[in-house]
């Protein structure tokens, strides 16, 4: 571990080298330790902006979004993104999904899962890197606590110290910033289920459900956990995605890499020394020191590399000191690496078969969802057939069969539906408990269960099974819906 | 066998060693310790305020006299006080009121459907389909009346039960006590079936109307339709309720028929006899 932060020792004029070794290294690794403890020094570079900027775009997106209203006209919530579980509804801006439709999630997560897929054959594990939510929120934390406790050095030596005041008082704001933050998580949570204005209103006033403190208390407490105190060991021991990652890299994957056939071999470099015969790296270990895992890019590629392109900004500035060329760590492919040790510069091959199939699969999946989704109905029939008694015989010869009838209706408003059927001459429909005679009316929203009775004469019916349809027609709109059944009779 | 390799800082192995492969002597994750102890404690805490050890003829029943019997009373209690608006409601109200009141119509219609299954569905069957012997209570042909003041009654009383109220009517065995010779009985046979349409021996037939007029019209009718206030059933629409091949018909006319129904009155409520019939009633064949 470093501590001597002055140190004397240079790896290169103006480039102190860092007396660290890589916490992860895996052959040092023992596998029962206390877990050492991580001080990512601060990064300064292309990558550092681009992750600030995924870091605002993403939280915006999470703490804003409830809020975001949406008109859906009268009888219907006015909040763009909302998950109503009393009313059984999900709101998707202008998409309104109910429970029946919950396939449409199984879509959603089967294009998200084959995203992630062909984002990581095409440039390898940016989502761990740049958008997932452990590493937003662990980004975030660290820079409270670097805002707090100073860079990397000063935690080192406050972690050090005896527990003063000052260290007390440090260590106070750090953990209550990090539970506050952890509260605006948990609380931006439970507006996505309820109408974020009025809940936030009923939370400041303690007369919130309790569900939502209970939900408020789970993710203020998961964050604090996750993001303050777990860190890199979610990524190495909890998610299964470091694993899977290794079956969806082939060797034209973008990844974070050390050109070791430019570094190696590594040694310190004092002015005026030639570079001949020697490698660019100058063993300085900034690359260590702002890794958030702990690891040693110059290990090759790891499991627990995030491929943050933190240590690829470290190694820039390093680089431009030393007045050697940028990018001896960088992104690259492995046939890329390969082709350049012989000199042969390689463009990353963007087509190829696994990405076009993961393409090509997840644009099935999309057109199958928009198609169903653009052409489903705002009312739906199911018919239940009864089976016991499949008929019955009525005293004049007729008989007569029974049907549960369901209509849902979507829409906002009231609607009333004639019932007849088509396919089946002179047959008479009776619903039990109507006094309206053929017709029925269905709240808005609602799902209307009605008994049926239908009776027909011997003569329409071809044999012992006779197909129809009911037709149920909106009363109003004309608009027909149908549902196949079958009439039965004694053979 | 080369000794794995070990890392610096590893713990030792069990000494156990199977086919080459050893066994690290790992100690157990400190998390894991803790949660193991933790639920040491919990156990000990649950047998003392839940129900837990089992004795010779009963059990601990803990602190908290926590108990699954009391918590489905409580369920069974809560359930029926939900449903005292509508039983009250149900107890007041005549069937007619009952039968015009959408909100009264599909909770009797729901509860009657649970009545049945637990009470009526042993003979009725299921779906209250019958079968031989236990009409079918879906259609319209009805042996006692099928207006819901009828089916009330019915179901109060019962049939043929030996109870004063019950309903009760008793066909005479024309062949058994020889009030009718067996070839007469056979006539009288071929004349029901010809009164359902179905083909029949006409000369037979035609004797048969007429051993008919002599003794079967009192009950049945002149024309067969039947009586529902004897309980004479229809023989004419081809509904039957002991079967209606010619052997089936002839067993009734030689040796006589008689069903049995138990009256509800004294073991089911009032307001469940209402829902009962409500939902027999709109099985479709109601009147």
């Amino acid at each position: 571990m470093d501590g001597k932060a002055g140190s004397e020792v240079t790896a290169a004029p103006g480039v102190a080298q860092i007396d660290v070794e890589a916490v992860n290294a895996a052959e040092k690794r023992p596998l029962y330790e206390k877990r050492r403890k991580i001080f990512p020094r601060r990064a300064r570079g292309t990558f550092r902006k681009v992750k600030w900027a995924v870091l605002c775009v993403t939280l915006g997106i999470y703490y804003l979004l409830p809020w975001v209203r949406w008109d859906r006209g009268p009888n219907a919530p006015d909040q763009a993104v909302l998950v109503d579980f009393p009313g059984r509804r999900f709101y998707f801006f202008f998409i309104e999904i109910w429970p029946q439709e919950v396939y449409y999630i199984t879509g959603l997560l089967i294009i998200a899962a084959l995203s992630l897929f062909l984002v990581t054959s095409v440039a390898g594990r940016v989502w761990c890197g740049y958008a997932c939510p452990q590493t937003v929120w662990t980004d975030l934390f660290i820079w409270v606590e670097r805002m707090i406790e100073g860079d990397r050095n000063a935690r080192m030596r406050l972690d050090r110290a005896r527990w003063t005041g000052g260290k007390i008082v440090k260590r106070l704001i750090k953990h209550a910033a990090w539970i506050v933050i952890g509260v605006c998580t948990g609380g931006a949570w439970v507006f996505y289920f309820a109408d974020a204005p009025t809940l936030a209103g009923q939370l400041v006033h303690f007369d919130a459900p309790l569900v939502s403190y209970i939900f408020i208390a789970l993710l203020t407490f998961t964050t604090y956990m996750l993001a303050g105190h777990a860190r890199e060991q979610v990524c190495t021991y909890m998610c299964p995605w470091p694993r899977i990652q290794g079956a969806m890299l082939d060797e034209h994957s973008m990844l974070v890499t050390y050109r070791a056939w430019r570094g190696e071999p590594r040694g310190s470099h004092k002015k005026g020394d030639s570079w001949e015969g020697r490698g660019d790296c100058v063993d300085c270990n900034s690359c260590v020191v702002v890794c958030p895992m702990g690891i040693d890019i110059r290990d090759g590629n790891q499991l627990e590399c995030i491929n943050c392109a933190l240590c690829i900004d470290a190694c820039d500035e390093v680089m431009a000191k030393v007045d050697r060329p940028r990018g001896l760590i960088a992104y690259d492919t492995i046939a890329g690496l390969e082709s350049r040790t012989t000199g042969a510069a390689l463009r990353p091959k963007l087509f190829r078969a696994r990405t076009m199939i993961y393409a090509v699969v997840i644009a099935i999946v999309g057109i199958v969802m928009l198609v169903t989704l653009t052409s489903r109905s705002d009312t739906d029939v199911n018919v239940l057939r009864d089976r016991n008694p499949l008929y019955v015989k009525l005293s004049d010869g007729q008989f007569r069969n029974g049907y549960t009838l369901k209509i849902l209706n979507k829409q906002h408003e009231m609607r009333t539906f004639r019932i007849g059927t088509a396919g089946l001459k002179d047959a008479t429909v009776s619903i039990v408990g109507n006094n309206a005679g053929d017709t029925v009316s269905v709240g808005s929203d609602r799902l209307r269960s009605l008994r049926i009775y239908v009776t027909a004469p011997v003569a329409a019916t071809a044999g012992g099974v006779t197909d129809f349809d009911f037709v149920v027609t909106d009363t109003s709109s004309g608009a027909a819906f149908t549902h196949a059944s079958t009439f039965r009779r004694a053979p | 066998m080369a000794a794995p390799k070990r890392h610096e800082g590893q713990p030792s192995t069990t000494g156990h060693e199977w086919d080459g492969i050893t066994e690290f002597d790992n100690p157990l994750p400190r998390w894991w310790l803790w949660v193991f102890y933790a639920c040491i404690v919990w156990s000990i805490a649950y047998w003392i305020v839940m129900p837990a050890w089992p004795l010779i003829s009963s059990h601990t029943k803990g602190v908290l006299g926590y108990s699954q019997r009391a918590v489905v009373e409580r369920q069974l209690e809560r359930n029926r006080d939900a449903q005292s608006s509508y039983v009250d409601r149900i107890r007041t109200a005549s069937l007619e009121q009952i039968r015009n009141d959408q909100e009264l119509l599909s909770f009797a219609l729901a509860g009657g459907r649970s009545a049945f299954a637990v009470n009526c569905s042993q003979c009725h069957g299921s779906g209250a389909q019958g079968s031989a012997g236990y009409p079918n209570l879906n259609d319209d042909s009805w042996l006692w009346g099928g207006k819901l003041a009828d089916i009330s009654y019915t179901i109060q009383h019962g049939i043929r039960n030996g109870s004063d109220d019950a309903r009760t009517n008793e066909m005479p065995a024309f062949g058994r006590d020889e009030l009718l010779e067996p070839a007469q009985v056979n006539d009288v046979v071929e004349y029901v079936v010809s009164l359902s349409g179905r083909p029949a021996n006409a000369a037979a037939a035609e004797r048969g109307k007429a051993l008919f007029a002599e003794q079967c019209v009192t009950c049945h009718g002149e024309n067969a339709k039947g009586n529902p206030e004897l309980g004479a059933p229809n023989l004419t629409d081809d509904i039957w309720l002991y079967g209606g091949d010619r052997a089936a018909i002839r067993e009734t006319v030689h040796n006589s028929r008689g069903g049995v129904m138990p009256a509800w009155k004294d073991r089911l409520s009032p307001e469940t006899i209402k829902q009962l019939t409500i939902y027999v009633h709109a099985l479709g064949g109601g009147r």
